[in-house]
């Protein structure tokens, strides 16, 4: 038998698999609020409690309307950006002015409202999300049985990422869209309406929020407290990608959740905390993060 | 300006924390009982507002009064730090003069309580932790743990398991005292009926996917694998595990399983799951018609934990009628030497060492066939006296106990 090591090579490669579909998640987030930062330098704390709430709608959805998994990653992603447009435009718009400190006590605000809401209607035990039929059973790839679900996340993160780094990167709307952080002053002489196009930024980073909650209800319970159990490490690997690079949120993502899931095989106890060693290392060395660009 | 206004609220701030003794006095002639528990995060559906409510419901049972003394409750969240409620707890001694403490969830926190109320010579309940240290190691002559601990864990579910045949164990533990301590006393128990430990993985508290630790846990061949952990870790690493199939080839023994969970995962995941519990809703006549109560106003049915609440206080409460003093040495001297017997425990003893013994109940989750109402989960397969679960005083590491 071929040892990694001190492992079998089947063992190895079924804990890369994992750390990928961990990392899925990990890349998802970052990238709504890389797409944030970038473009708004804004600090979105109520990342976490978005993503928890698109968990719960897609949950609501299915045990109050009959609403099955498939309609709901389509409307959950929508009701979190509506509600994102609603923040920006109420509350975030009038603090671009000021430090960035002001929009993270904002949205950490927001985040302990929608947390504290949702916790005192349903306990924080979480409510069970049955994983849609045509995913059921699990496959058999040689090394591991692979739960057809996770191979999902997998393609279905992958591909929203993409898409939005081509969105963002290669077309025109994206050219606009980082030319009005640039110099908004500049776009709107060309008569683009940038404070419009702003608030349409920041419903979409949300609503990459809400998609990835919809996608982790069936694995994980959805409950009030599973926004804030990702968010900090999500953070640390916007920061070590750089903040506010998309492509670095995307590749950071997916391969921290690799190291993180070597971890859980190699030094089970650090597995919660190798993402922040890795941030250390990375701010010693590139304070700008792996993508970013020194300013 | 500014600066001296602060400084000058910040005397007036002092000034009023120094008069505060005086006015102390007046005071003396209310049952003042503080209650510390998780009432935000991860354990706060098993004791949290529903703890404060049980407790509330014990002092209104007592007539909200004992001999023209009002009973009076203070809680707070301990947010799972023990330093924060130090804090609060020296506050509530020395300041808000409580006469009883409660500790509700989490093993670090009590175990920081306990020395705190010791120190003030008050009684101290430990009712929602678990490590058995709180009568072992650590005990004080003021604690008194009230509904569980990890050694009846161990011996409950650990010997039923092994005497059903599953002899080689895997453990998934939860990577702080309680997991251990957890881990430690049922590996103890499996290896004395002669079972065996293939090895064990130690996840950090509030991991988010378990399924890593599974497939290690599965690649070990084990019979059984041991869930050392608590509330959402549970949840989580059981959800994963029927999501993965390890159930195909292992056999899972939850070791601290609440009826929160249950509800939270649903019968279809968690049937035939046997563990060890201390109380459940569904007992006899007695445990139906006060959760019925409970449930009018908290919606839900009471955990192992809340109804060790409401036994606690109303034990506590029966101290001070009887003996007509809230001093503590009284209180505690009347409470260990008079029985226990409420809708929780039956013939329950204070022992020297602070454990109050009382049976503990082999479950197994029912099949969803099975379940006839809502809240039907649990078969009881056997009673687990008390005197066998529970450390045995001749075991005891604690120095109170005279050998």
């Amino acid at each position: 038998m071929i040892m990694i090591f001190g492992i079998p090579l089947q063992a190895f490669l079924g804990q890369l698999l994992l750390g990928l579909v961990n990392g899925s998640f990990y890349a998802i987030l970052s990238l709504g609020l890389a797409v944030i930062f970038g473009l708004l330098n804004v600090i979105n704390f109520a990342h976490g409690a978005l993503y928890m709430l698109g968990a719960f709608l897609a949950w609501m959805g299915l045990s109050y309307f009959g609403i099955n998994y498939w309609l709901m990653l389509l409307l959950a992603p929508i009701i979190v950006g509506l509600f994102g447009i609603l923040i920006e435009k109420f509350l975030l718009k009038h603090l671009y002015k000021l430090d960035h400190l002001y929009g993270l006590l904002l949205t950490f605000g927001i985040t302990l409202l929608i947390e504290g809401l949702f916790r005192s209607f349903y306990g924080v035990s979480g409510q069970p999300y049955t994983t849609p039929e045509a995913l059921r059973g699990a496959t058999n790839l040689g090394f591991m049985m692979l739960p057809n679900y996770r191979a999902w996340v997998v393609v279905a993160s992958v591909v929203v990422c993409l898409i939005t780094w081509f969105i963002i990167e290669r077309t025109r709307l994206g050219a606009l869209l980082r030319a009005g952080t640039e110099n908004p002053r500049l776009v709107e002489a060309f008569g683009v309406n940038v404070p419009l196009m702003i608030t349409l930024t920041y419903g979409f980073g949300v609503a990459l929020a809400g998609f990835a909650g919809v996608l982790a209800a069936p694995i994980l319970q959805v409950s009030p407290l599973m926004g804030s159990n990702l968010i900090i490490v999500v953070f640390a690997v916007v920061v070590i990608g750089g903040m506010g690079s998309i492509l670095g949120a995307i590749v950071t993502g997916l391969g921290l959740g690799i190291i993180e899931g070597l971890t859980k095989v190699f030094w089970p106890e650090a597995s919660s905390t190798v993402v922040f060693i890795i941030m250390a290392i990375v701010l010693l060395i590139r304070p700008a993060g792996l993508f970013g660009k020194e300013k | 300006m500014k600066l001296r206004t602060l400084s000058a609220s910040m005397m007036l701030a002092s000034a009023g924390l120094l008069a505060q003794p005086a006015l102390a006095n007046v005071s003396d002639n209310v049952i003042r009982i503080g209650f510390i528990t998780d009432m935000a995060s991860v354990y706060s559906d098993i004791d949290g507002a529903g703890g404060v409510e049980a407790a509330r419901m014990a002092i209104a049972d007592a007539g909200g009064a004992i001999n023209g003394m009002k009973i009076e409750l203070v809680f707070a969240d301990h947010q799972n730090k023990a330093d924060v409620a130090a804090a609060r707890a020296r506050e509530w001694f020395d300041q808000q003069k409580i006469d009883m403490l409660i500790g509700g969830t989490n093993s670090g926190v009590n175990l920081a309580l306990a020395g705190i109320a010791a120190e003030r010579k008050k009684p101290f309940f430990a009712i929602g932790a678990a490590a058995s240290d709180l009568t072992g190691s650590q005990c004080t002559p003021y604690t008194v743990h009230w509904a569980y601990d990890t050694v009846a864990l161990a011996r409950g579910t650990g010997a039923a398991v092994v005497k059903a045949g599953g002899k080689t164990w895997y453990f998934l533990t939860a990577d702080y005292a309680f997991g251990h301590a957890l881990e430690r006393d049922t590996a103890n128990v499996v290896r004395a009926a002669g079972g065996q430990v293939v090895g064990q993985v130690r996840a950090p508290l509030n991991s988010s996917d378990f399924s890593s630790f599974l497939l290690q846990a599965q690649s070990s061949k084990a019979q059984i694998l041991g869930l050392a952990n608590a509330g959402g870790d549970t949840i989580n690493s059981i959800k994963a595990a029927n999501e993965f199939g390890i159930g195909k080839t292992m056999k899972m023994a939850g070791l601290l399983i609440f009826i929160n969970d249950i509800h939270s995962l649903g019968l279809s995941v968690t049937q035939g799951m046997q563990f060890t519990d201390g109380w459940y809703w569904d007992q006899n006549e007695e445990t139906r018609a006060w959760s019925k109560r409970f449930e009018a106003r908290v919606k839900r049915k009471p955990s192992m934990i809340q109804a060790g609440d409401y036994s606690a206080v109303s034990f506590y409460l029966n101290a001070i009628k009887a003996t007509g003093s809230d001093d503590g040495d009284t209180v505690m001297k009347w409470m260990k030497s008079n029985k226990v017997n409420d809708m929780f425990a039956k013939n329950g003893y204070v022992r020297e060492d602070g454990r109050m013994v009382h049976d503990m109940f082999l479950m197994e989750v029912k099949k969803p066939s099975e379940s006839k109402y809502p809240w039907d989960y649990y078969k009881q397969i056997a009673v687990l006296p008390g005197e066998e679960v529970f450390t045995k005083l001749s075991e005891s590491t604690c120095k109170l106990v005279k050998k």
